[in-house]
């Protein structure tokens, strides 16, 4: 078997050097946003000149749910149509099986990542995904409006509320009617997760799910976290933001409504461009710590990986592909189109990118501080809980009930949903 | 004789082979897979486990009992409550509506092409888009909505339409009723063109009102065809999917049947209590439109 294995290999590598002579047609599939696409298909097309083979994109919509309902039913059916997938850094426990174990064939890669990512996207041992980029969020604030009234860049959500509270009422005293202090993800879907589960943590509150699997959510310190973001709604953060996505936020944050947002880094390019009214008006830091025993600045990690299906008809041209554009040489391009974040270490020491996106080494902080949702220990079952999570938590923010009290409900609803075990 | 019916049989078999195919199957199908613990990972892998799906009974090792399953769900039975009442408001208002906006057509007026085309528009629209559409009107902050209001002295802060428990059912009702009122009016409009012109004439001649002439001959005139359009909109009102899913927040307050049903059959990693949830979905369809029928016609033969 090894023997076959080897010469499978050999026989691959002269076809690749072989060049245009295998001519195989992939299919990738990616939701991404911004002019995240336009920029796939520009590294794609220098593939097809290396490899001579063909890879068509196949769009899909941005928002991540949407996404994984349909990758689920393709691979649930055995669909061969697409070769690789552009998935989210919580799906890979999710969906493993389906995939094809990347181990043996990026051997002499992994190790220039990041750990703690190769680390969330291997299952039982097999690396189902290969990271391509990836995300933390931080706290945008504005420097001109915090200068204005002297006001420095809040450590705490305390201060935060504090800085916001004071720059909006001075701010709509002199007529300013439609700025707001703070706006955030609070729709009831995976990002009031994420947004949730940075003030729980930072609270000292704990990870919702341990990773040994005990659920510790319902206690007192992730309670008054909570509290505090209930504190918000219609103070300094508009009453609509319990409907607000991405970019719903960075709209009102964009047309330079709001003095702090909490959002991922897609956001400062966009920020940045020709034309945004806030150009050079606003900075980027970690996002503030809780208050109390174990209180520190948090936030969840993100990101986008590629994986095989395992229905693929030409698994070893669409594993190529995956390392090509996984590569060092590709995820710096990205980066300095896109301002996406890179897995590969080196690169935030890279010149180019240093003085092109001035922003990115800056941001290796606010990702060292970035720990993931827990996904892994969930296994199948974290769609459920994670959508439970934002219940509670779309309740409380909503006024239905305590912080308290919804709390207390969730763990007895994630302990039913745990049964024997995730 | 039995040639005829033999031969209708023939050309109907086209029919109910691609019938069986494309809707008997997949339904049998989701209604065998409720009776097991099927997983999208591996569907193979799936064991028949009875009713389970509905409702099960766990006797826990310290002696206490627990009752589960779909029909003791409460944010299923949330869902159900949320859909009937949708389905409920929205028809009668499209109706109602539908049925003012048919009588206007139906008068003879200069530009009565082009008002009928113009009102087709909300329905030619695809939901996606409108919903998209609505969205943005709607939005707290920029939406167009909440500035005509404020302008018009009616409202002093900006309301948050989708994200208000009080107001998100509100926006849905609004988008469904504006999109839906023009089928509405179209169907009942045919049939108001259908009406002999010399009934209303004699009745005008024995002295009817025009008030009289609508309630004792117009309407039980057209409550045959009226009742068509309201079963083929309840039915459509109770598998609402799109609008809610993109118009407002997925949480308790606006959730439908299908919302519910993909959730669990995607999503989560609950494909058999999903496909539990269609089914009891299919089940609630069929028996209120059998129900709708049955009423429509009992009445349609007390009428005079």
């Amino acid at each position: 078997m090894k023997v076959f294995h080897a010469l499978l290999a050999l026989s691959v590598a002269a076809v690749l050097a072989g060049g245009s002579a295998r001519a195989v047609e992939l299919s990738i599939v990616s939701g991404d946003t911004g002019n995240g696409l336009k920029v796939l298909r520009e590294i794609l097309d220098r593939y097809e000149k290396v490899s001579g083979d063909k890879v068509t994109i196949v769009a899909m919509p941005s928002s991540g749910t949407d996404q994984f309902g349909q990758y689920r039913l393709w691979l649930a059916a055995g669909n061969s149509d697409v070769d690789v997938y552009q998935t989210d850094v919580i799906w890979a426990p999710q969906l493993a099986s389906q995939f094809v174990d990347l181990t043996e064939a990026t051997r002499d890669v992994v190790a220039s990542h990041f750990p703690s990512i190769i680390q969330s996207q291997t299952v039982d041992g097999r690396l189902v995904a290969l990271p391509i980029f990836t995300d933390a969020p931080a706290l945008y604030y504005r420097k001109d409006l915090l200068d204005k009234y002297g006001a420095k860049v809040p450590a705490t959500w305390k201060e935060l509320g504090d800085t916001a509270r004071l720059v909006m009422d001075n701010e709509r005293a002199s007529g300013n009617r439609d700025i707001w202090g703070f706006v955030f993800q609070g729709n009831a879907y995976e990002g009031l997760t994420c947004d949730a589960f940075e003030w729980v943590v930072s609270n000292g509150g704990g990870h919702i799910v341990e990773p040994d699997g005990a659920i510790s959510i319902n206690n007192a310190q992730a309670a008054a976290a909570l509290d505090m973001a209930k504190g918000w709604i219609g103070t300094i953060a508009p009453p609509g933001v319990l409907a607000y996505q991405e970019e719903e936020a960075r709209g009102v944050w964009q047309t330079g409504n709001a003095v702090f947002m909490r959002n991922w880094p897609y956001a400062y390019a966009l920020g940045n461009s020709q034309g945004s009214p806030i150009k050079g008006k606003f900075d980027v830091a970690p996002l503030p710590a809780g208050t109390g025993e174990g209180a520190r600045p948090a936030a969840t990690l993100g990101g986008w990986n590629l994986a095989v299906s395992k229905y693929s008809k030409h698994p070893d041209a669409a594993i190529e592909l995956v390392k090509f554009i996984a590569s060092p040489a590709m995820q710096k391009y990205r980066t300095l189109k896109t301002a996406n974040l890179p897995t590969i270490q080196a690169l935030y020491d890279d010149a180019d990118i240093a003085s092109q996106q001035p922003i990115i080494p800056h941001w290796k902080d606010v990702f060292l501080n970035a720990g993931p949702r827990p996904s892994a220990v969930t296994r199948n079952k974290y769609n459920e809980a994670s959508s439970q999570f934002w219940n509670a938590v779309h309740k409380t923010l909503s006024g239905e009930g305590s912080a308290a009290d919804n709390l207390a409900d969730l763990e007895a609803t994630l302990t039913r949903l745990k049964g024997k075990g995730w | 004789m039995r040639q005829r019916v033999r031969s209708a049989w023939l050309f109907l078999a086209p029919m109910l082979l691609v019938l069986a195919a494309a809707a008997g199957w997949p339904l049998a199908r989701t209604v065998y897979f409720s009776f097991t613990d099927a997983s999208l990972s591996d569907l193979d892998a799936r064991q028949w486990v009875g009713i389970a799906n509905y409702v099960s009974v766990l006797r826990m090792p310290s002696g206490k009992v627990i009752y589960d399953g779909l029909l003791l769900d409460p944010v299923w039975w949330g869902a159900v409550w949320n859909t009937v009442r949708f389905a409920v408001v929205s028809v009668t208002c499209e109706t109602i509506l539908g049925m003012v906006v048919a009588l206007v057509l139906n008068a003879e007026f200069p530009g009565r092409g082009i008002v009928r085309a113009a009102i087709l528009i909300p329905w030619a629209i695809p939901t996606i888009v409108s919903a998209k559409m609505w969205q943005w009107m709607l939005n707290d902050q920029f939406g167009i909505i909440n500035v005509v209001l404020i302008n018009l002295g009616l409202i002093d802060t900006k309301i948050a339409w989708t994200a208000s428990a009080d107001t998100a059912m509100a926006a849905v009702l609004i988008v469904d009723i504006w999109k839906t009122t023009p089928f509405m009016a179209l169907l009942i409009l045919a049939a108001l063109q259908m009406l002999p012109r010399e009934i209303i004439e004699v009745a005008r001649l024995d002295g009817a009102n025009p008030w009289q002439i609508f309630w004792r001959v117009t309407l039980p005139l057209i409550r045959p065809a009226v009742m068509v359009a309201v079963i083929f909109r309840a039915l459509d009102a109770l598998r609402i999917f799109d609008l809610i899913y993109v118009l407002t927040p997925n949480n308790a307050h606006t959730k439908s049947m299908s919302v519910f049903a993909r959730e669990n059959l995607f999503e989560f990693d609950k494909f058999a209590y999903g496909s539990a949830a269609s089914t009891l979905l299919f089940l609630v369809l069929a028996l209120l439109t059998i129900l709708t029928i049955r009423v429509g016609r009992i009445s349609l033969e007390g009428g005079r």
